[in-house]
């Protein structure tokens, strides 16, 4: 069990800088998770962290020690691979074990730990069998288990559950986390999938282009983002942008999305954006959930429009509703019972209480 | 069949739609007419060198059909297996041929390992080149060695033409590249997490390579054994050329030039001879195809 660290770290390939200066304190105990699109340095931060990239700059602490130089066998971590990475020669067990036989365990330990790890992952009977016998989930488990029973200082998930079907891969992470709340290991985990992100991470480093966007819980991230890039990967359906401009009217802060729509702020929010110049270009943040059915008593904040779908998803619990304004495509989510349907006109509410207000040109939160 | 009734239930149509069945059996039939051309081909002088090592000299050299045995006789192979003579090829050969594959697979495994795992400065350019120099034929090779060993024995005075033990420093010039490149194509198709996750678990190169690679390309290094045993087995050129005295010939050689003498051909023991020097390559092909096919198609799975 240790804390991490990452200090300006850097990695360059050649020309390319993959990882472009990373701080990052990771607790210990914590379950951070990694996440962005492909090729924003994710994989390429969580190798360097394992020692299988060497780092051209900067400076990685595991416990309190600088790593930059120690082979990876003795930063004592653990990796799990996204396609298993099992040695297919040997059993389930010798796989488990082949890290301590290396080091030469004796034999009543290696099989006490194999025997405790197997029973949490719920694969005590598969341990004579090879990898080719198992099961993607099950390989899965084995790979978790060869990490488990090394009882090292961090865990490090790379992409662990891609190669899962979508059912699988739900059952797995909470399977992940509940192992993670058993062992209480240092996590580092990389993903490029949101949801997995938001429900494994104790908090979620967003990165992209090599940089960090945001760091934050699940939940400061959904509700805080920090820019439109964090903004717009997390949260499914994605968060809406529609361009605006802000506009005084009869005294009072409006936001204008069209000539025929304009939306008084809350006064908390008037206040907030009061100072933003009236000519900057802008971008209304709305998750579509604050894009509903118009009721008929709005509350303090809600503002209500009439709009004409253009498509509608009923998804059983709710209804996605998809409309354009001002030529951007704008999703929202209603009641089943709120009668959308395609091409139909419909009255929706806009909840400005959860509104964002973005700068359209650096993508800034305001 | 259920093709034909397919076609039969509707006659009227005119466009013919292709059916996976019908494609396969032909592509069966075809495959079998190839196959048995190709076995008629290759089976023939195996079974006419048979035929006319059961004959005696007299009947070899008697106008009757060549392709029927009227009087067999087991003379030739007594002849040969009661020779100390032929003994001592056979005997020169398999310990050549053992030694140069062990020396081959000590040499190639590792130097493969370290082609197509450890990146350093030149390792693709010397994968490239360890290649090249396995498409240098032996035809052009044998003379400049000829004259390397000759002033190699002028300067030290370690004499190594005409001794069996040259062909250990010869034959691996011919099976160490092309084992070499059979290796690293093996060792990049096993995944790079494999490596990773072992040097993760806390294994040296070492320990990879002896308990990850050669137990995963166990088919690999199976398919390099026995094209190394098949060179050295099979190799006349530098025998030929390097080795004189007859305690000194390997089987290929030794046949020829004490079996040939002037123009007179034992061809009833030349048969026999290298029927029997056929048999070993045989016996350790159909011993280790099971292992290389059972290996190849199960490293064709994932993980």
């Amino acid at each position: 069990m240790a804390d991490v660290t990452l200090r300006k770290v850097v990695k360059r390939y050649d020309e390319v800088e993959a990882v472009r200066g990373i701080d990052l304190d990771i607790a210990d105990h914590e379950f951070v998770v990694l996440v962005g699109p492909s090729g924003c340095g994710k994989s390429t931060t969580l190798r360097m962290i394992a020692g299988l990239e060497d780092i051209s700059d900067g400076d990685i602490m595991i416990g309190g020690d600088i790593v930059n130089d120690v082979p990876p066998k003795d930063r004592d971590i653990a990796m799990v691979f996204q396609n298993y990475a099992l040695y297919p020669h040997m059993t389930v067990a010798e796989n488990m074990s082949f890290g301590l036989r290396l080091k030469r365990y004796p034999k009543a330990e290696i099989k006490s730990r194999i025997d405790e790890a197997a029973r949490m992952l719920d694969i005590v009977e598969l341990v004579d069998r090879k990898p080719k016998q198992l099961s993607g989930g099950q390989r899965q488990r084995v790979a978790m288990g060869r990490a488990i029973v090394r009882n090292p200082k961090v865990f490090l998930f790379d992409e662990p559950l891609s190669n899962l079907d979508a059912k699988l891969r739900v059952q797995m992470r909470i399977e992940i986390k509940k192992v993670h709340q058993k062992v209480r290991t240092t996590t580092v985990y990389v993903t490029h999938d949101q949801v997995e992100a938001m429900t494994l991470a104790d908090r979620v480093v967003v990165m992209n282009h090599g940089r960090i966007e945001q760091i934050g819980t699940p939940n400061e991230l959904y509700h805080k983002p920090a820019t439109k890039f964090v903004a717009s990967f997390i949260g499914s359906p994605a968060m809406n942008f529609i361009p605006c401009r802000l506009e005084d009217l009869a005294g009072k802060l409006h936001i204008r999305l069209t000539d025929r729509i304009a939306f008084p702020l809350p006064p908390a929010r008037a206040a907030r954006y009061q100072g933003i110049p009236r000519t900057d270009k802008l971008l209304l943040g709305l998750r579509p959930e604050h894009i509903t059915e118009a009721r008929p008593h709005l509350s303090p904040g809600v503002e209500a429009f009439d709009t004409v779908l253009d498509v509608t998803e009923p998804m059983g619990m709710e209804t996605l509703i998809y409309f354009t304004l001002e030529g951007s495509q704008v999703c929202g989510r209603v009641n089943p019972n709120a009668g959308a349907q395609d091409g139909a006109p419909l009255r929706l509410a806009v909840d400005l209480n959860n509104m964002h207000l973005l700068n359209e040109v650096t993508g800034v939160v305001l | 069949m259920t093709t034909v009734t397919v076609d039969k239930a509707a006659p009227t149509r005119k466009v013919k739609y292709g059916s996976m069945s019908r494609d396969r059996a032909w592509a069966l039939r075809w495959s079998y007419f190839f196959l048995v051309i190709f076995a008629i081909f290759f089976l023939t002088p195996p079974i006419y060198m048979f035929i006319t090592s059961l004959k005696s000299s007299a009947e070899i050299s008697a106008a009757t059909n060549p392709w029927w045995v009227f009087h067999p006789t087991p003379e030739n192979y007594i002849a040969l297996l009661t020779s100390n003579q032929f003994l001592r090829f056979f005997w020169n050969s398999a310990i050549v041929s053992i030694f140069v594959v062990t020396i081959t697979m000590l040499i190639s495994v590792p130097a493969a390992f370290a082609l197509s795992r450890m990146r350093f400065w030149g390792s693709a350019t010397l994968a490239t080149g360890v290649f090249l120099t396995y498409l240098i034929p032996e035809t052009l090779l044998f003379i400049p060695l000829f004259k390397m060993f000759a002033v190699i024995g002028d300067w030290t005075g370690i004499q190594l033409i005409n001794r069996w033990y040259v062909l250990l420093i010869l034959y691996p010039t011919l099976t160490v590249p092309f084992c070499t490149w059979i290796m690293i194509g093996y060792f990049a198709s096993i995944p790079k997490e494999l490596d990773e996750a072992a040097v993760i678990d806390g294994a040296s190169w070492i320990q990879t390579l002896t308990r990850i690679f050669i137990p995963v390309a166990f088919p690999g290094i199976i398919a390099a054994t026995i094209f190394a045993f098949t060179v050295s087995w099979a190799q006349f050129l530098y025998p030929l050329v390097f080795t004189t005295s007859t305690d000194q010939l390997v089987m290929p050689v030794g046949i020829i030039t004490s079996l040939i003498r002037g123009d007179v051909f034992n061809w009833g023991q030349i048969m026999t001879g290298a029927l029997l020097g056929a048999a070993p390559p045989l016996i350790i092909y159909a011993f280790l195809m099971d292992y290389y096919i059972a290996g190849l198609t199960a490293g064709a799975t994932k993980g």
